[in-house]
């Protein structure tokens, strides 16, 4: 069953043609890698599918909570994460001066019963739904085992928990897509690797469709059924992670430009 | 003593606390001048708590909150005067109608993301100032609209009445307020301030939050300057120029970008200072400068700053007495972090 489609999505930032002709179709419950080399516009694919730049061309379809596919292409970002599908982000963002706690309350904010009202004055019902939701929180923050830190501010966290908080958030909006923007920059080998399990172990348990930016080949080749191969915008191949790797025009775009240079 | 009865203990300790100050009015301990400047005080950290929900705590800079604050009183006067309206129903008309004017400002400017609300609220302050002294109709023109009827004309009540509802008011103020931004609606506000991209990416709808809390903070402007008109019986559309604009930022600046309690403090301190300070004549309006380039100099969080921007909790500071463990931010928001 198809989850997400594209169908043609385009992007074009004066004459630079960012993302050109995407066609996307995500099954449900498969984990997709989306590589490239830097500025290949991998990003920008995120930042279409999630509401933050709306494509010049093409469609983006999205199950919505019913079933049904519907096109996303126009709506707002909250709109998008209320049908379904979140994010986390490459650089990034936290909500640095709250609690840890918080920025996952933020992240469920979508679940909130209650309206500002009952909330001003803390009307019947306030206390059962905070507590509610305070529960909730922390179960998600046990599972990326930082619930101890639920009350310390989110910019004290260490780099590998901020990236781990950023996930917990995405989760908290009770997804069945989630998009994850390069998750594992920056942590070492070992968290890498505990990343890999943790990212197995949520689409799992909360049965996600989970896309994928990443550099790090050994997690992307380790973990993806299917990657998308990006560069200077266009689809340059699609396959298991297999076929892309002897694929020449990856290897030649890709990993052969990266072995050229020693790295 | 569980959480409840720690908060009701805390009640009926400012319960206590405003009866008492009351008292102290009502025997003239505290005496009628000073009483005037505490009033005026509380009315200043009524429309700074405004300001500092929008600024603050929204992280969307407001330079017109005089110009809420003259909405408030203006229409209130006329309520009292044209309408004979119940002085209840004037200040809440006074209130509400700001409101409506922080709705219409924002509707169009707060889908805008950066400082377009900074320059839309400076021109909207002037404009309001300059319709009041082209309105003499309705607003006695630049010579300033005479005859507001007072809270009382009796001698013995006359400081006391304005003084305990303005405290009334501010206590209800910072009580609800508090209550909102420690909900889940007011952590999505704060949210936008923090990363307006990640708020939108965690389903919260940022335009609505913006208008949401900018709508409240002309509320709590307009509320400020709808107690005001009949405390002082007389209005003049040079009262509510940029400069007093500014001098609301300043206590909110001073006080802390997003604390409350900094904002009371700062509110009545500064307007305190004020008065101590006429022996100055002029020379006064150059302390505020000083003192806003000393603090964004040494202590750019504000007076908060210094006690880790953590606000004050009755709640926490009672359960503490009693020997407790702390239970927590109750009355207290402790994710107010800084700013900056």
């Amino acid at each position: 069953m198809t989850v997400l489609k594209t169908e043609n999505l385009s992007i074009q930032f004066g004459g630079l043609m960012a993302v050109a002709n995407l066609n996307l179709d995500v099954k449900k419950g498969e984990l997709i890698g989306l590589i490239g080399p830097n500025g290949a516009g991998k990003t920008t694919v995120f930042n279409m599918l999630t509401g933050v730049y709306k494509p010049t061309a093409g469609r983006i379809l999205v199950q919505d909570r019913t079933g049904q596919l519907q096109d996303i292409s126009r709506l707002h970002p909250y709109q998008i994460t209320a049908l379904g599908m979140a994010r986390t982000f490459q650089n990034i963002r936290l909500f640095k001066n709250l609690t840890v706690l918080d920025n996952v309350r933020i992240g469920n904010h979508l679940n909130v019963k209650y309206n500002s009202v009952t909330g001003i004055f803390r009307l019947p019902g306030y206390y059962r739904e905070q507590k509610r939701i305070d529960e909730e929180c922390r179960a998600l923050l046990k599972i990326f085992e930082i619930e101890h830190k639920s009350d310390e501010l989110a910019k004290n966290l260490p780099y590998g928990e901020q990236r781990k908080l950023e996930i917990v958030r995405a989760l908290a909006t009770k997804p069945h897509i989630l998009l994850l923007d390069e998750p594992a920059a920056g942590m070492n080998p070992q968290e890498t690797l505990e990343l890999m399990d943790l990212i197995k172990y949520i689409r799992e348990r909360f049965d996600l469709t989970i896309i994928l930016i990443e550099h790090d080949m050994k997690l992307v080749m380790g973990i993806c059924e299917r990657i998308v191969v990006l560069n200077y915008g266009r689809t340059i191949a699609c396959g298991t992670p297999a076929e892309v790797a002897h694929d020449p025009l990856v290897i030649k775009a890709y990993l052969g430009k990266e072995l050229e240079n020693g790295a | 003593m569980s959480k409840k009865t720690n908060t009701i203990a805390s009640a009926l300790i400012v319960a206590l606390f405003l009866i008492l100050l009351n008292l102290l009015v009502w025997f003239r301990v505290i005496g009628e001048y000073t009483s005037q400047v505490l009033t005026i005080a509380g009315i200043n950290a009524i429309i700074a708590l405004g300001l500092n929900l929008i600024s603050g705590f929204t992280g969307q800079l407001a330079l017109g909150h005089a110009g809420f604050m003259a909405v408030g009183a203006y229409t209130t006067a006329a309520l009292l005067m044209k309408v004979n309206l119940p002085m209840a129903l004037a200040v809440l008309g006074g209130a509400l109608m700001s409101a409506l004017f922080g709705f219409l400002i924002g509707l169009p400017t707060l889908r805008l993301r950066g400082d377009y609300l900074a320059i839309v609220t400076l021109g909207f302050g002037e404009i309001i100032r300059v319709l009041m002294i082209n309105l003499p109709e309705l607003t006695g023109g630049p010579a300033g609209l005479k005859g507001i009827p007072t809270y009382t004309t009796n001698f013995a009540w006359r400081p006391v009445i304005p003084f305990a509802l303005v405290y009334l008011a501010l206590t209800l103020v910072v009580v609800l307020l508090n209550n909102l931004l420690n909900s889940s609606h007011g952590a999505a506000i704060v949210s936008i301030r923090e990363d307006e991209i990640a708020a939108n990416a965690m389903g919260v709808n940022v335009f609505y939050y913006k208008l949401f809390a900018f709508t409240l903070s002309a509320f709590i402007g307009g509320l400020g300057g709808a107690l005001y008109a009949p405390f002082f019986g007389y209005l003049s559309p040079n009262m509510f120029n940029f400069q007093k604009s500014v001098e609301f930022l300043i206590i909110v600046v001073l006080g802390g970008m997003g604390n409350l309690t900094g904002t009371v403090v700062a509110g009545i301190g500064l307007t305190y200072l004020q008065e101590i300070l006429r022996f100055l004549k002029d020379y006064r309006l150059v302390i505020y400068p000083v003192i806003l380039i000393i603090v964004m100099l040494f202590q750019p969080s504000g007076i908060m700053g210094l006690f880790g921007n953590k606000e004050f909790s009755l709640t926490r500071l009672v359960s503490k007495m009693l020997g407790e463990k702390p239970l927590g931010g109750e009355e207290s928001s402790d994710k107010a972090g800084e700013v900056q």
